[in-house]
């Protein structure tokens, strides 16, 4: 399952795929046209609208293409770098970046490539570059603050919005589609030589209805919370996982202990948890699981988060949920609930298993059994 | 407009092939495409060995050069940003476009073209240090996994490209 960042140790093969995406990424965006400043200044003019065909294209594309290996598997989405948010240092950069893309006719990245063929301006052009981040580093003591400032995280557009993944990416197709249609018809009023005057229009409808249609795929699968719990719950999943159990008198011990270094999440339904609560136990059902509201509570990572289940199944489902949202430090109560409660809790004639421990731990038990209990009928009240 | 344009590859094939190549580096990687990152280096690189000293006590270049030890992803990406400008030159030759040429607007001279090429590299340069990326980085990567901050830019750059495109249109038209 991609991505593979961790594995990438110094392998020739991978220094290899390196060096052939980076080729195939100049490749396509010379033979785009990206090595031609007018084609890429006519995006601003309205005489060609190459630049926005085929950023569009490129990004749904792409887009489509991690929900797609998301869905069936093969991509871990979670793990992908989402860039962080800076809000009024990316306005405020985004639109020197605008002005610099009318001055200058290129990007950095279309520039390479116009390099790479002999266009002297963009030598210029990378040269600016080049000066242009000297003069941010040496003013970087200036602006610093405003650099740093509004800091939002790598938030998710469909989830400012408050909207599924899928529905976004349906609206982005279709208008993009609908944004190409009608800068067709500009750039070819606009302009004789306009690339689009070649188009063969009936193949172009049918892509972009493809491209729709692929959109309305998106809508339908699955969102995240449903793919995860689904995924996990997989027994192959479980196979192939292993998950750090914690027995029933190591709980029983730390509970006994005041060990402020656990803490306690009961999955089980609400009625169950009422019923039985376990001392400093929060209740969090498993689709509440991937909230942010935990993210300050999870994320201490010296403490230990044990998972409460009636049995284990579900708490080894809530365990598979925290470590793929990127906490540490788990584990899962051997046996769940029931088990605790039967050789804890209630007083059923401890069985030793004839070792030499044995009366250790049913004296340990009896003392464990008075002040749980005690614990929890605090609790209770 | 009054030579016939070069034959390009059809926008929304090579948009396709693009997305394709940004994928399969999100695929291996996690990350999108960069293009701003490496000229970054260079500056870093080429200070940090004129004027070492500078280099340590800047608030800027200190921290990314102790941040920017020889990981595997970096020479990953060494070998990605060497390969882009050699595909552009293949790109090239395949369809006999090298040659010495400056391309500008049927209204100014080279040198204008020129002038207004370092200006508009400079204020790339600067821009995306604040947007934390390019138009490949920030934007099109950006947009591509659904980051908010890759539609804010995308925004800023066309939005503010629209809005003085008008002032410059000398240059171009």
């Amino acid at each position: 399952m991609g991505p593979f960042v961790p594995e990438i140790i110094s392998d020739q093969l991978n220094l290899i795929v390196a060096l052939l995406l980076g080729l195939a990424f100049g490749f396509v965006l010379e033979q785009a046209g990206f090595s031609s400043s007018r084609r890429l200044a006519g995006l601003f003019y309205g005489y060609d609208f190459t630049v926005l065909r085929v950023f569009f294209t490129a990004a749904m594309t792409a887009m489509a293409g991690i929900m797609l290996l998301g869905f069936a598997g093969l991509l871990d989405t979670e793990a992908i770098f989402v860039n962080p948010l800076w809000l009024w240092p990316t306005l405020a950069g985004g639109a020197v970046l605008g002005v610099g893309f009318i001055l200058g006719g290129y990007c950095p990245g279309t520039s390479v490539s116009a390099a790479a063929i002999g266009k002297v301006d963009s030598y210029f052009f990378l040269g600016g570059i080049g000066l242009g981040v000297f003069a941010f580093a040496e003013f970087y003591p200036q602006w610093q603050e405003f650099y740093l400032s509004s800091a939002l995280g790598p938030l998710l557009v469909f989830d400012s919005l408050g909207m599924s993944a899928g529905v976004f990416a349906l609206i982005l197709i279709a208008f993009a589609v609908g944004a190409f249609a009608v800068t067709s018809i500009i750039e070819q009023k606009v302009s004789a030589f306009a690339p689009s005057h070649e188009f063969n229009s009936r193949r172009h409808i049918a892509a972009g209805v493809t491209a729709v249609l692929i959109g309305v795929v998106l809508v339908g699968l699955p969102d995240r919370k449903t793919y995860v719990l689904e995924l996990v719950s997989e027994p192959e999943y479980a196979r192939e996982h292993a998950v750090e159990l914690m027995p029933t008198d190591e709980l029983a011990f730390r509970l006994v202990d005041h060990e402020p270094s656990i803490l306690l999440i009961d999955v089980r339904a609400p009625g169950d948890y009422a019923a039985l609560k376990l001392p400093g136990a929060v209740n969090v059902q498993l689709r509440e699981l991937f909230a942010k509201e935990w993210d300050m509570k999870f994320a201490l990572r010296h403490q230990k988060k044990v998972l409460i289940g009636n049995d284990e199944a579900d708490a080894r489902t809530a365990y598979f949920v925290l470590e793929k949202l990127g906490y540490e430090n788990l584990a899962v109560l051997e046996g769940g609930i029931s088990k605790f409660r039967k050789e804890i809790l209630e007083d059923n004639g401890f069985v030793g298993s004839g070792g030499r421990h044995d009366a250790e731990v049913a004296e340990f038990r009896a003392e464990a059994r008075v002040t749980i209990n005690r614990m929890i009928g605090r609790c209770a009240q | 407009m009054t030579e016939q344009p070069t034959k390009y590859m059809n926008p929304y094939l090579a948009g396709f092939l693009l997305g394709l190549v940004l994928l399969a580096s999100i695929f291996v990687t996690g990350r999108g495409l960069g293009a701003s990152g490496a000229v970054k280096d260079a500056v870093v690189s080429i200070v940090s060995s004129v004027a070492p000293e500078h280099a340590a006590s800047s608030p800027f270049y200190g921290p990314y050069l102790e941040n920017h030890v020889e990981t595997p992803l970096k020479s990953w990406l060494v070998f990605e940003r060497s390969g882009v400008p050699i595909g552009a030159f293949i790109s090239g030759l395949v369809s006999d476009r090298l040659g010495l040429r400056t391309e500008s607007g049927p209204r100014i001279q080279k040198r204008t073209r020129w002038v207004f090429a370092v200006i508009g590299g400079a204020l790339f340069g600067i821009g995306a240090q604040f947007a934390r990326g390019c138009t490949s980085g920030a934007a099109l990567s950006g947009m591509a996994v659904l980051s908010v901050a890759g539609f804010v830019t995308m925004l800023a750059i066309f939005g503010t490209g629209y809005v003085v495109a008008y002032f410059f249109r000398r240059l171009w038209i």
